[in-house]
């Protein structure tokens, strides 16, 4: 009895620039746990938002047992009976459990008192209907992140969502956490709920998944019974294209080592890790989101302080620099989120390009305009970057060329090294491909290049040498012919969790 | 071509109002725009000014500066007191000391450690108060010799027809302006107030830059205690007392975001001189000084509603 | 560390962070009650109560605000008014009425600023700067710079009641902390205050009112400031204009002491209680030693900075623990 919840279909939206939605249609059935798969930008985020009532979709239609829907809020998605469970979860630490089941839609009496009895009892039922372990009176931001989930996922029998979607729900959960919410859907399945799974690990959606569909550049690839298809299978989906069109690799030229990192580690976000990397050299650090990649690099810039480990900077060892003497040194950091780590959004191209290296544009403590302009103008050039002039404001701009200036501002001091944190994460396919040319040209003018992705084809197209990196460790080293898709997601399926665990206890 | 009508709003909208008011008044009352009348407002706003010049810095990193009505009043009896006691030369010097010491405390405590801007500020403004007391004994001071010393000069002198406090404020304005528009330091205090987390991530020393606002804070206000002192020739225990409110309400009415990453000294001095331009029209035009207040209530938030209307595009939120 | 203490840690910081105002107070208690002999009298504290009553009940009216993520600087302005009118109108109208006007006034300026911020999107720092300039201006108008002056001196018997040490003053400060107590506590609007200053992202999704309740939460924070206003009016007498200058700052103050965030979404009003106490009681124990002004502004200031350094290590602590 395969009754279909939730139909999708023909789902156009695009945005300014980039269409990331294109003709998406799916389906979701009773009791299914239906998996949605891509690479970041892919456009499972976005559908996501559709779904939740979030967005609003430029055309197709939404069907919830058999009758179409307008959903214009995330309120209408819950009254229709979708559920989203976030990612960073929507709960209000300072209320009980009950009254954030209930958010929105507790029970009053005329005098506007909440009827608490009442909203305990009925909280009650939804946590015992997942098998919870807490109490409805309990404040939320007393539990922990895989119990707060649980709390979300009690709106579901609260409000009888016939449709539940998870965003990358096990991203921050122990192994026992794991299990134990794979179980919760085992029991939202019996209930013939239907589930959407987003999320990246493979081992994951071979595990509890019905079917899979795949999402790339905002379309549908495919839908398959998960049980008829294999890892291959889908990433091929996934990827698409020709792996030669990925393939930006810079040729070998390795010179000295600029860069060694020896047992560093941080409570709770990695330990004991090595690595190192010459001049000339792509070092491509991939693993799952979560992994620790970026609290890593955050930490050799100095912007984290580490518990043990030394650095060693062209060959001599150095105290733990602040983010100052990194750049000083010729450290670069092409961070994660451009908007909130990368650039002041209100400044212009020129402020933001100059910002790590002030001195390098003043005399005597005066900035000097003309030289700020030259270096702009230069970049712009090199970069191809659209934009009107150096005083417009950055966040007018698109997230490539966005990314762009983030990139100009980092190589106009010539740095050593440069550490790029998922350079095209947002970024359309043209502007991919122009980075990913640049970060080869780098490698050849002699920068020592780590590149940070989660993204399989780029990390194998663009590196020498690839690290794993899998729940804060170093779980593989992969390169020349060693360096297969195969290879890298068995490295990171590895489970280490329960020995990082000890290290921080 | 067309006209961005939100952005030349934003930009020119707070000079085409000021503009507007001018005119009315001058139309209602005489001797409004007479450049003797003009030198009085900017004489009278010379003190609650030079202080903005130096809050401006903290405002544009995205803080607030509670404690300066405080500081004003400690900073005034020390200039007056001291001058009976080492002469005006070390009375000027110490209180700059003074000014820049307090506000490295601030700096400390809000760009070091971290803690809230508003109530650390609001704590110093209670803890200013009494070392105020403490140090006055309670009394009033009165500089000796009132008539003859050179120290009046501050307060009471003119230059070329041009009051002094006023040079003093203007000539402060032009030098604030150039530290915050043209210097590492002024670029450092945009980007922190723009964005910290990039500011942090792009090696810009941030706790530095803010402790570093706050020591300008302090040091305007010294100033501004200078001016202060000699006009007055003495002291009370309460002189400054919600000048820090006047000095915000005139940053804030300039235009300066009290998010942090934009604003402008010029910005400031059009906030402020505005303030002193309704006060003085409206005593012109026969109304009581308190009637400012209202006039000021209303244009204050029509000016941050209509800033921010033009910043989304629709007047609602 | 085992789990066990890990999580005891946790407890007792959390505790901690929620209650240290009362160990300040208690604290303060003991210390004044060892060095002067007239701290821990009946008449004495009787007085204390009554005396941090004004800044307590505007101290209920603002931790409404605060928890709703915003703040009010205008409630010593709004006082004034409240003050005049009260006593300003009774010849005209009579005492009831007077008083029944002042009240209003609060009302309808609390509602003003609640309507502004609500609608305009402004920050709540800059609508209320705004008011407590221009409500200042409206008194100043009103009362033509004199101060204001009761005719019946009947009018100043009427808080002279007691039961017992407490005065009518301390009853209706106690009374309107526990009915907003309540209120934060009880009602789908107490609750949802919290929420909207919590995280007003989850809150807008959940389909709350947030404009609402913030109109709500300032026209209750300026009804309060009205009966501050005319309690402060039967106590002296008079109305001044000036009344009530300053008195923003030390109502902000009192509330943070107690350990309610400027930011939002966190505290209570017993903790506003503590806060308001420990403040009034600061002040009383150091006059009563007769030490000089200045040494109880500089112990206030330093408490302040002490206890935001506390709430800053403690919540760390916890996120450690």
């Amino acid at each position: 009895m395969t009754d279909t919840v939730l139909s999708v279909s023909g789902i156009t939206k695009t945005f300014p620039g980039v269409r990331a939605l294109d003709d998406v249609s799916f389906d979701v059935r009773a009791g299914e746990v239906h998996a949605l798969m891509g690479e970041n930008g892919a456009g499972k985020s976005t559908l996501m938002k559709v779904l939740a009532g979030l967005y609003k979709p430029d055309a197709g239609t939404i069907t919830l047992r058999g009758k179409p829907v307008t959903i214009t809020s995330p309120l209408v998605a819950r009254e229709k009976g979708i559920l989203l469970i976030h990612q960073e979860l929507s709960l209000s630490p300072e209320l009980s459990v009950a009254e954030n089941i209930y958010l929105g839609a507790w029970p009053t009496n005329a005098l506007g008192m909440l009827n608490k009895r009442k909203l305990r009892a009925d909280a009650q039922r939804a946590l015992d209907a997942l098998g919870c372990d807490f109490g409805p009176g309990t404040r939320v931001g007393t539990l922990s992140i895989a119990r707060q989930q649980m709390v979300e996922i009690a709106r579901s029998q609260a409000f009888n969502a016939d449709v539940v979607i998870f965003d990358e729900p096990t991203a921050s959960l122990t192994d026992g956490e794991r299990r134990q919410l794979f179980a919760t859907i085992a029991r939202l399945k019996a209930a013939g709920v239907g589930i959407v799974y987003i999320s990246h690990k493979m081992d994951e959606i071979f595990e509890i998944t019905d079917r899979i569909t795949v999402l790339r550049d905002g379309q549908v690839q495919g839908t398959r019974v998960t049980a008829d298809t294999d890892l291959a299978g889908i990433t091929r989906m996934m990827i698409g294209r020709d792996l030669a069109s990925y393939f930006h690799r810079a040729r070998e030229d390795f010179r000295d080592e600029v860069l060694r990192v020896e047992g560093l580690s941080r409570a709770g976000l990695f330990t004991r890790v090595d690595l190192s990397v010459r001049a000339g050299e792509v070092l491509g650090l991939y693993g799952l989101v979560g992994a620790g990649r970026s609290e890593l690099v955050e930490t050799i810039f100095g912007l984290r302080r580490a518990d043990a480990g030394r650095l060693v900077w062209k060959g001599q060892e150095i105290p733990f620099p602040t983010p100052r003497q990194a750049v000083d040194l010729g450290m670069a950091l092409v961070p994660e989120s451009r908007k909130e780590q990368g650039l002041v959004l209100g400044m212009g191209g020129r402020e933001n390009v100059t910002l790590p290296h002030l001195a390098s544009f003043s005399r005597g403590g005066v900035m000097d305009r003309g030289r700020e302009r030259q270096v702009f103008d230069k970049y712009r050039d090199i970069l191809d970057i659209k934009t009107t002039g150096p005083e417009q404001p950055v966040e007018k701009l698109s997230g490539g060329n966005q990314q762009k200036f983030v990139l100009a501002k980092w190589l106009c001091a010539e740095p050593a090294l440069i550490i790029l944190d998922e350079p095209t994460r947002g970024i359309d396919v043209g502007s991919k491909s122009a980075i990913h040319e640049l970060i080869a040209k780098l490698a050849e003018d002699g920068l020592a290049v780590i590149v940070i992705s989660s993204e399989m084809p780029e990390v194998l197209g663009v590196s020498h040498r690839i690290l794993t990196m899998t729940e804060g460790r170093i779980s593989g080293s992969f390169t020349g012919d060693g360096m297969t898709e195969q290879a890298l997601i068995d490295a990171v399926s590895q489970p280490a969790r329960r020995a990082v665990q000890e290290n921080t206890a | 071509m067309t006209i961005d009508w939100q952005q030349a709003l934003r930009r020119h909208g707070l000079i085409a109002a000021f503009g507007l008011f001018l005119a009315v008044v001058a139309v209602g009352a005489d001797g409004f725009l007479t450049l003797g009348n003009i030198l009085d407002v900017l004489r009278q706003v010379s003190i609650t000014g030079t202080i903005a010049l130096g809050v401006t810095f903290v405002v544009v990193t995205g803080r607030l500066d509670l404690s300066v009505g405080s500081m004003l009043t400690l900073l005034t009896v020390i200039v007056v007191d001291q001058h009976n006691v080492v002469g005006p030369v070390g009375a000027v010097a110490l209180t700059l000391l003074a000014g820049l010491a307090i506000g490295a405390v601030n700096g400390v405590l809000v760009g070091l450690l971290r803690l809230n801007a508003l109530i650390v500020t609001l704590a110093m403004l209670s803890l200013l108060q009494g070392v105020t007391l403490w140090y006055s004994g309670g009394s009033n001071v009165n500089v000796a010799g009132a008539g003859e010393t050179w120290f009046a000069v501050f307060g009471r002198g003119t230059l070329f027809g041009v009051p002094v406090p006023v040079l003093i404020f203007l000539g402060g304005a032009v030098v604030a302006s150039f530290f915050l528009k043209r210097t590492e330091f002024g670029r450092a205090v945009h980007a922190v107030g723009g964005n910290e987390t990039a500011s942090r991530f792009s090696g810009i020393a941030t706790a530095r830059t803010v402790a570093a606002a706050y020591v300008v804070s302090g040091l305007a206000t010294a100033i501004a205690a200078i001016i202060m002192g000699s006009r007055v020739m003495g002291a009370q225990n309460t002189i400054g007392q919600g000048y820090e409110l006047t000095v915000l309400a005139g940053i804030i009415l300039g235009g300066t975001s009290l998010m942090g990453g934009s604003g402008s000294i010029w910005r400031t001095v059009i906030g402020i001189t505005m303030l002193g331009f309704i006060q003085n029209g409206l005593l012109l035009l026969g109304y009581e000084y308190y009637v400012q207040w209202l006039v000021s209530w209303v244009v204050i938030i029509a000016a941050v509603w209509l800033d921010l209307a033009a910043k989304r595009g629709r007047v609602l939120a | 560390m085992t789990a066990l203490a890990a999580r005891t840690r946790g407890a007792a910081a959390d505790w901690l962070l929620r209650n240290h105002i009362w160990l300040f107070l208690a604290l303060a208690v003991a210390v004044f009650s060892m060095a002067s002999p007239y701290f821990l009298t009946v008449n004495n504290l009787s007085n204390v109560l009554t005396q941090a009553a004004f800044i307590g009940i505007l101290a209920v009216g603002m931790t409404m605000v605060m928890i709703n993520g915003e703040i009010d600087l205008s409630v010593g302005a709004t006082l004034a008014l409240a003050s005049a009118l009260a006593i300003g109108l009774q010849p005209a109208i009579g005492v009831w009425p007077a008083v029944f006007a002042g009240f209003l006034s609060g009302v309808a300026l609390g509602a003003l600023n609640g309507t502004l911020v609500a609608l305009s999107g402004m920050h709540s720092f800059i609508v209320t700067l705004g008011g407590l300039i221009g409500i200042r201006g409206l008194v100043f108008v009103y009362t033509g710079e004199q101060a204001l002056m009761i005719e019946d001196f009947a009018y100043t018997e009427i808080p002279e009641v007691y039961l017992g040490p407490l005065s009518l003053t301390a009853l209706i400060f106690l009374a309107l902390a526990a009915l907003f107590q309540w209120v934060l506590t009880g009602t789908r609007h107490g609750r949802e205050t919290y929420a909207v200053g919590d995280n007003i992202a989850a809150a807008h999704d959940a389909g709350i009112r947030i404009k609402r309740h913030k109109i709500i939460n300032f026209t209750i924070c300026g009804a309060l400031a009205a009966i501050a206003g005319i309690l402060l009016s039967m106590r002296l007498g008079t109305a001044e204009p000036n009344a009530g200058r300053i008195w923003e700052l030390w109502t902000i103050i009192a509330v943070v002491l107690g350990g309610t965030r400027l930011a939002g979404g966190y505290g209570s009003m017993w903790m506003t209680v503590g806060g308001v106490l420990t403040l009034a009681v600061l002040r009383n124990g150091l006059r009563l030693l007769n030490t000089p002004n200045y040494v109880e502004l500089m112990v206030m200031g330093s408490v302040l900075i002490l206890a935001l350094g506390l709430d800053r290590v403690l919540a760390a602590r916890k996120g450690a623990a």
